[in-house]
């Protein structure tokens, strides 16, 4: 009986642990922004921040990188999977592909892009492997190849991981979409694999995958980790600003940073309203080509383009972490020599106290703040069940909320929030603000196997004079093992990746495996690099592979669930 | 106090317009067969009387089983088995605990394998208590399926097509069984099929639901 009472609460407690944070760390910068931070003795309104703000010299600049760096790796990523997905998909090679990038979706995003510069950098694995036979180099070139005053490396940075999450996004869509007989239907009016594709399908697709297209685009231009790791620092990003002045131990400088949160909330709400100008666009062109009845005159080399492109993100994100991994055991690595002298364990031992305390530290972050998500995931969804309750899109929304607000928005206000009502930042804290980005992807990947359960199931159970809670913790759970740990895998995964609300609701004092490695950035010590970059990648993915495993075991002899 | 499962005047509407309405009453050890055109809502009166009408439906009518009134019982207090057309078997249990989870509780745990072997001999599967489900025939997973909801000691059963998806032969064998086990058992039985051959082995009263 008491979870009678309790469970039809849950759905509202999961809303405010989602989106509570959120709106109290916008409002928490709101009142910075204009001057009032009695927590430093500065009482408001006054426009004084601002006025600091736009007296910064490269403020124009580091808002434009925002923008460029978000729109272009968001349209490139876009264009690679829908030309991937035009020209291959129910290929042979398409499967291949997909078996490749599915596992690179779980690489937290800094160790990608370390590795990726550990391959394109002067002398990257790129650069040796082609030195001196084609190039002529015996030493490094004077290049400013990563962290361009472009922001062409952080691009590229993040459409490899971009690439392989909407591909995944978007083939979970196209099960909703029949695909197999239209793509028979326009093949049998004469028109080729892509362009028909392209002409039928997408459109239906990209209805289905906007929301994360969205995130995608807000995620890319507030990111910081990627930036500080491949992007431009003459000046930096607006994102990596506002982190710089949150971290001034001058009190007053928050005010700046806050205001600076609030002009990067704006750019992503203005950078939001250009994509869905130009979805009406492009969606204008897109109907006057499929006027033309053109056939697809360029599609064998528009599929081979696209085929080199994914190719290119798969590679650029495996060979990365292979370079990480090759230079965490690394001895003496002389220019242009492909490997090292010798491979030591020396860099591992000297790095085995730290790694193993941030280990343990990301660990018991990740795994109690996947536990609450999860619980609160199931108790959502069981109570949705049981209440026979609907989901509206408007709610779906509400779960891609935090997910759709950067993170330089509401986190800098949250942390000042925190001090001026006398919270302690700390560990706890940084669970709950984990929380925030874990639960709306355990929701997501949850929500579907959980629904797609055969309520007749469950009617049988009741039959069978089984309670809705023993239904539940008898029947439904064990049946969804599979898709339980895959949806914990992710959050753990989501949290691993976390940079952002550890360092600043951590007050620099939580140390993660991604806070140590991105902090060893600018040191350029690449062995440490690699070893901690490593470590974040495999409390990335052995998540993922136990998920596979436990229930192939638990169920071995249980034919009916080895492929549920 | 009446034994059998009676419907008194049970209206089944859906956004205001009546789907269906029915009210009759099948005695112990009666089989009462509803048969009509796919979409006039047959199972849909069985997800009724189970009590897992969807949201989108709206009743009113009595349903009363052995005397009591049950119609705002929750699903799992009302005693009212159902057989569907999937064997639906518990895929992450052996055949022994699927059967273990329909016995009702009780007994020490010698008693209830002895129950569970017993059940199993009864309809020819002795030793397939430690089975994967999965590894089953049709007929025999439509027989263990029979056995664990009537290890649960419904006092009513409610079949919804469930021998549709077994071959011809196999079919007059299984409904055999069921009908003879539901008799045996003294059980006011319900089956709802568009099968004429069903009805006719039912050998007992036809209603024929038409659109309204």
């Amino acid at each position: 009986m008491k979870t009678r009472r309790f469970l039809p609460l849950l759905p509202m407690i999961t809303l405010l642990a989602m989106i509570g944070p959120v709106l109290a760390g916008l409002y928490g910068a709101v009142l910075p922004a204009f001057g009032h931070l009695p927590a430093a003795g500065l009482f408001g309104p006054s426009l004084a921040p601002f006025e600091a703000l736009f007296a910064w010299q490269g403020l124009p600049r580091a808002m434009f990188l925002s923008v460029w760096i978000g729109l272009a790796s968001t349209t490139i990523s876009l264009l690679i999977v829908a030309l991937i997905m035009a020209g291959w998909s129910g290929t042979r090679s398409f499967t291949v592909l997909e078996r490749m990038l599915s596992p690179l979706l779980s690489v937290p995003h800094a160790a990608a892009a370390f590795g990726f510069a550990f391959l394109i950098s002067p002398s990257g694995w790129i650069s040796r492997a082609l030195s001196p036979s084609v190039t002529g180099w015996d030493r490094p070139p004077d290049l400013l190849i990563v962290q361009d005053p472009w922001g062409l490396s952080m691009i590229a940075g993040l459409v490899i991981k971009e690439v392989p999450f909407l591909m995944l996004i978007a083939l979970a869509a196209i099960g909703q979409v029949d695909t197999k007989r239209s793509a028979m239907i326009v093949q049998a009016l004469g028109y080729r694999r892509l362009t028909g594709w392209l002409k039928t399908v997408f459109p239906l697709v990209y209805a289905q995958i906007k929301l994360p297209i969205y995130v995608v685009l807000v995620y890319a231009m507030s990111v910081v980790d990627v930036a500080v790791i491949l992007g431009p620092n003459t000046p930096s990003t607006l994102s990596v600003q506002i982190v710089k002045l949150m971290s001034d131990p001058d009190l007053g400088m928050r005010l700046q940073a806050a205001a600076g949160a609030l002009v990067q909330l704006f750019l992503v709400i203005g950078a939001l309203g250009f994509w869905l100008i130009m979805e009406r666009v492009v969606r204008r062109f897109g109907l006057a080509w499929i006027g033309t009845g053109q056939r697809g005159k360029y599609d064998t080399i528009t599929r081979q383009i696209g085929l080199v492109l994914a190719l290119f993100c798969a590679f650029s994100v495996s060979f990365g972490i292979a370079s990480l991994a090759i230079w965490s055991f690394a001895g003496y690595w002389g220019f242009p020599d492909f490997l090292p002298d010798q491979f030591i364990l020396k860099n591992w031992m000297r790095h085995s106290d730290g790694t193993l305390e941030a280990l343990g530290e990301t660990v018991l972050i990740g795994s109690v703040a996947t536990l609450t998500a999860l619980a609160l995931t199931i108790g959502c969804l069981e109570a949705e069940y049981r209440y026979k309750l609907r989901v509206t899109s408007r709610g779906m929304l509400l779960l891609y909320l935090p997910l759709l607000v950067p993170q330089t928005a509401f986190l800098p206000g949250l942390q000042t929030l925190m001090l001026n009502v006398g919270l302690d930042v700390g560990r706890g804290p940084v669970i709950f603000a984990h929380l925030v980005f874990v639960l709306p992807y355990v929701f997501l990947s949850l929500a579907d196997p959980f629904r797609a359960w055969d309520a007749r199931m469950g009617t049988i159970a009741a039959a069978l004079r089984a309670s809705p809670d023993r239904v539940l913790w008898s029947v439904r759970l064990p049946m969804l093992l599979r898709p339980i740990l895959t949806a914990a895998a992710v959050g753990l995964a989501v949290s691993v990746g976390q940079y952002l609300p550890t360092l600043l609701i951590g007050g620099g004092r939580i140390e993660t495996l991604t806070t140590e490695a991105v902090a060893l950035a600018s040191g350029g010590d690449r062995r440490a690099i690699g070893v901690y970059g490593l470590m974040q990648t495999a409390a990335a993915l052995v998540p993922f592979s136990l998920a596979l495993l436990i229930p192939a075991i638990v169920w071995r002899n249980r034919r009916g669930l080895r492929h549920g | 106090m009446d034994k059998g499962l009676e419907l008194h005047d049970v209206v089944i509407s859906k956004g205001g317009a009546p789907l269906l309405a029915i009210s009759k009453s099948v005695a112990s050890g009666e089989v009462l067969t509803v048969m009509g055109p796919s979409g006039v809502g047959k199972s849909t009166l069985l997800a009724y009387i189970t009590g897992t009408l969807a949201p989108d439906f709206e009743a009113a009518g009595r349903i009363v089983l052995d005397g009591h009134d049950i119609t705002d019982a929750p699903p799992h207090a009302r005693r009212v088995g159902i057989l569907f057309q999937d064997d639906l078997l518990f895929p992450h249990l052996s055949v022994g605990a699927n059967l273990a989870f329909g016995l009702r509780v009780g007994g020490t745990k010698f008693e209830r394998q002895q129950k569970i072997a017993k059940a199993l001999d009864e309809v020819g599967l002795s030793g397939f208590a430690d089975r994967d489900p999965a590894t089953l025939s049709g007929g025999q997973k439509a027989r263990v399926a029979l056995m664990r909801m009537l290890l649960s000691e419904p006092c009513a059963l409610l079949l919804d097509e469930p021998f549709s998806r077994l071959d011809a032969a196999l079919r007059a064998q299984v409904r055999e069984l069921v009908f003879a086990r539901a008799k045996a058992r003294a059980l006011p039985v319900i089956l709802v099929t568009h099968d004429a051959e069903d009805a006719a082995a039912a050998g007992g009263e036809i209603v024929t639901l038409v659109p309204i």
